[in-house]
């Protein structure tokens, strides 16, 4: 099947997007950037082609009589199942790298306790794997690092309470292996994980008769070849990739063809990432027309909040839902990140609640983008927010409220998969090669060609 | 017989290089010599009243930027916060006074006399009174204050030349007079003019030479070595006139081999576009910011920064037979004095006249001249020309604004926005 591939390497997470010949989105796939840019995006396109297999694979229970029917309650059961076996398989790689740095120790004893304790750790982490990936249960993190991260810590401080064992040492055994475990794709044997997640959809109760067809849809998404025609890379670390010069575009226009396809009525966008904040016109084509982007200072970008979530001990998806919860919003420092965790502090210190703290700093984050957009010429009909930041419902009510204040009431796009909407920009221009000039690049190699 | 154009590339830049080695050596020996030496600034500049006095011009920004773009500038700016300067002064200030509390040494190693005058030849930027407000306190000497009006209204009226005109007989030439010891020595004026009038005139041409396709120059990046000899010390003087005249020379004939602008990479091969810039270049980073732009095939074929000292374009030249309302009128009309209606309507017509692919501001933190109104001039160009409009952000002579990957980022996505709009 012929697709075109968009890349998006941000500072924070790396994102992939396949596209069929008539643009439509096929998968995506996403993942930490990691300080390693060849490895996500392999990793990226790796998850991004088994999101175009579930694609195909619901096209094909769709197409079926009976199965269809109930095509996504199957999608649900075979998408949970298929990311626990997954899962299984990384945790099973987590336990071996952190058994292998303990057998690296000089002292019996220790080796026999820790290694004790790690089996404890992980026949735990299995247990609780299940309940997780069911349907409708919403997940915690995309990423393996934060889901494992939290149940390998919470049981390593059961143990640590309840005996001899360190809880310093059983993390420094995590955040070694999993810098290693991270830097596999797992995503290679998808077919192993197909069989597993057919079969164990089988299982599910009225789902027996369909086994066929189940069977049949899974056989066919595992073995759909993958032409991939052309590929563009984009985002912060484009400049490291091996990618022909010509087939890099700037995340600016990405992002702004991108929204330009998901809402063709977009004028205005606003990008918030990890590392930059963008403020983009657009015409009625989705070609850029002028673009800000912050300078000099990172307040206002992702790892404004980055830092906030590390201030106060949390993790950076858990900021938005707690200032959701906010009575009062408390204002605060908008033009530096480091004072706005000094004047975090403080407020705390003052006994003010850590919600209301933390709604303050969304609209301060918010601040900062108002004045980019004014900048940029300001904020016209229809506006598209996008980047990683769109996905935090706080920062997205404080920007509706001041785009609203400042501007008028008007249409504010937020979609679900705006953290993709560079992606989707460069497999736009990848497909739209008009001079006829780009080839595709093959992701796997990538990391190969770099050691 | 037609040489080759590279050759002759470096014949004017070694001219260039002479008559500044020369000027500092002339300077390093001022006392000795018993010349009189008056510090000025490049807009608005009245070199041939110096010279007609026999005195020697310093300009202080001019030394600001040489020592940027000897990496000097870092430890000046840093000087100069020690005794007080903030942040947000103007960097090409702050350069100068702390090169000053460092000892004057000038960019070429040789130590800058002290002035024996002042001259303030532009009030258009607050910022230059109260520079010499700080020279001032350093040094015992005299200040001819010129007062320039503000285009406001978008003309010079005849009674705001009668007014400078009259500063000028009235009260610049008397100190000049009282300071060198010497009567104006019109005869020697009248010269100078000639000579300026006849570079100015070379200088357009080579300004315009930027028309053609390829372009034969960089009017920007190149734009600045141009217009080293006509806004420093040099208009006036022969070696200025064989500069231009050599310039103009090795243009022509980089246009008639349909040659692009030579870059201290080589000659540029591939023009892919032609932009109009707003605004001064970074100097602390001058080569790696030019990169950015040949490295793309950008060129720059008209820029505003270079007629900082002085428009020529619109037909000034020097007039020896009015020379005081000739001042006048170039005092009054040098960029940074232009309304913003005006300065939107001389880009315009340069976008136009040199078929630019678009234009690109390069925003300077600390020179509220050029920044002050450029969002507006760039929202009103977008609208009057349909060209992609480009916004950049740096610093004069302070390193620490010099952001390269940001730069080059938004460099990048400009120029792909202009490809994107020709593509539809």
């Amino acid at each position: 099947m012929e697709c075109y591939i968009g890349v998006d390497l941000g500072s924070t997470t790396t994102k992939a997007i396949y596209i069929d010949e008539n643009e439509k989105v096929l998968g995506r796939g996403i993942t930490n950037s990691r300080s390693n840019y060849e490895l996500a995006c392999e990793i990226a396109a790796d998850e991004a082609a088994i999101n175009s297999r579930f694609h195909m694979l619901r096209r094909k229970l769709a197409e079926n009589k009976q199965a269809g029917k109930q095509t996504s309650e199957l999608m649900d059961w075979l998408t949970c199942k298929f990311k626990l076996a997954q899962h299984f398989r990384q945790v099973d790689a987590l336990e071996k790298v952190c058994k292998t740095i303990v057998d690296e120790w000089d002292d019996k004893n220790l080796r026999r306790a820790y290694k004790a304790a790690l089996d404890s750790i992980f026949d735990t982490m299995r247990s609780e794997a299940e309940p997780m990936f069911q349907p409708r249960v919403t997940a915690r993190s995309d990423f393996f690092r934060d889901i494992a991260s939290s149940h390998y810590l919470d049981s390593a401080e059961l143990l640590a309470r309840n005996g001899d064992i360190s809880f310093d040492r059983l993390t420094g055994i995590f955040d070694k292996a999993i810098l290693l475990v991270e830097a596999e794709s797992f995503a290679t044997a998808y077919d192993d994980y197909l069989d597993f997640a057919s079969a164990e959809t089988i299982k599910v109760d009225g789902y027996k008769v369909l086994r066929d067809d189940i069977r049949r849809a899974t056989e066919y998404a595992a073995t759909i070849e993958f032409n991939a025609i052309n590929t563009i890379g984009t985002g912060y670390g484009r400049q490291t990739l091996p990618f022909p010069k010509h087939q890099i575009r700037s995340e600016i226009l990405c992002h702004g063809l991108g929204a330009h396809i998901m809402f063709p009525a977009t004028r205005t966008v606003l990008d918030i990432g990890g590392q930059d904040t963008k403020a983009i016109q657009v015409d009625g084509k989705g070609i850029v027309t002028n673009f800000q982007m912050n300078d000099r200072c990172a307040a206002g970008c992702g790892r404004y909040l980055g830092y906030i979530a590390d201030e106060m001990s949390m993790g950076v998806h858990e900021l938005g839902p707690l200032a959701m919860t906010a009575s009062k919003t408390i204002r605060i420092n908008s033009t530096c990140t480091v004072f706005a965790g000094a004047e975090l502090r403080e407020r705390l210190a003052l006994g003010e609640k850590r919600e209301d703290i933390l709604s303050g700093l969304h609209r301060a984050i918010v601040i900062r983008s108002m004045s980019l957009l004014a900048r940029s010429g300001g904020v016209r009909n229809e506006f598209t927010f996008t980047g990683g930041v769109a996905k935090n419902e706080a920062a997205t009510d404080a920007l509706k409220m001041l785009i609203v204040e400042n501007y008028g009431e008007m249409t504010i796009n937020v979609s679900p998969d705006s953290i993709y909407t560079g992606a989707l920009g460069a497999a736009l221009f990848a497909k739209r090669d008009q001079k006829g000039d780009l080839v595709n690049v093959d992701l796997k190699k990538l990391r190969k060609r770099v050691s | 017989m037609t040489r080759d154009a590279t050759v002759q590339k470096e014949q004017s830049m070694v001219l260039q290089k002479d008559m500044i080695a020369a000027h500092f050596k002339r300077l390093a020996n001022a006392k000795e010599t018993g010349k009189k030496v008056v510090y000025t600034f490049v807009p608005g500049n009245l070199n041939e009243l110096i010279w007609a006095f026999d005195m020697l011009p310093v300009h202080p920004e001019i030394n600001a930027l040489q020592s940027a773009m000897r990496k000097k500038s870092s430890s000046y700016v840093i000087e100069a916060e020690k005794f007080g300067h903030s942040e947000d002064v103007c960097t090409y200030v702050k350069c100068d006074i702390g090169m000053l509390k460092k000892g004057n040494i000038g960019p070429t190693g040789e130590k800058l006399p002290e002035p024996d005058l002042l001259l303030l030849s532009y009030t258009g930027c607050f910022t230059f009174m109260k520079w010499f407000e700080l020279l001032k306190q350093e040094y015992d000497c005299p200040v001819a204050m010129l007062h320039v009006p503000y285009q406001a209204d978008g003309e010079k009226t005849p009674e705001m030349i009668e007014y400078v005109s009259k500063q000028l007989r009235e009260e610049v030439v008397p100190l000049m007079e009282k300071v060198s010891g010497n009567k104006l020595d019109k005869g020697r004026l009248r010269m100078l003019m000639e000579s300026s009038a006849r570079a100015e005139e070379n200088l357009v041409a080579v300004w315009e030479s930027a028309k053609n396709k390829p372009s034969p120059i960089d009017a920007y990046f190149g734009g600045v070595y141009y217009i080293g000899p006509i806004f420093s010390a040099f208009r006036g003087l022969d070696v200025a006139e064989e500069y231009y005249r050599t310039l103009r020379e090795e243009v022509d004939a980089r246009v008639e081999h349909k040659l692009g602008p030579i870059t201290p990479d080589g000659p540029m091969k591939d023009e892919r576009y032609r932009l109009v810039v707003e605004g001064p270049p970074n100097w602390t980073s001058f080569r790696e910011f030019w990169k950015m732009f040949y490295d793309e095939g950008a060129v720059v074929v008209s820029s505003s920064y270079t007629k900082v000292g002085g428009i020529y374009d619109n037909g000034f030249r020097h007039d020896p037979d009015r020379p005081f309302q000739s001042m006048a009128e170039y005092c009054t009309g040098c960029y940074t004095n232009l309304n913003l209606p005006t300065r939107i309507q001389y880009l315009q017509q340069a976008i136009d006249d040199y078929h630019a692919d678009g234009f690109l501001i390069n925003s300077i933190k600390s020179c509220n001249s050029f920044s002050a109104g450029q969002l507006l001039i760039l929202r009103e160009l977008e609208k009057r020309t349909g060209k992609a409009g480009g916004f950049i952000e740096s610093d004069l002579v302070d390193p620490r604004y010099f952001s390269a990957a940001n730069i080059k980022n938004r460099l990048e996505s400009y120029f792909q926005m202009i490809d994107a709009k020709r593509n539809g």
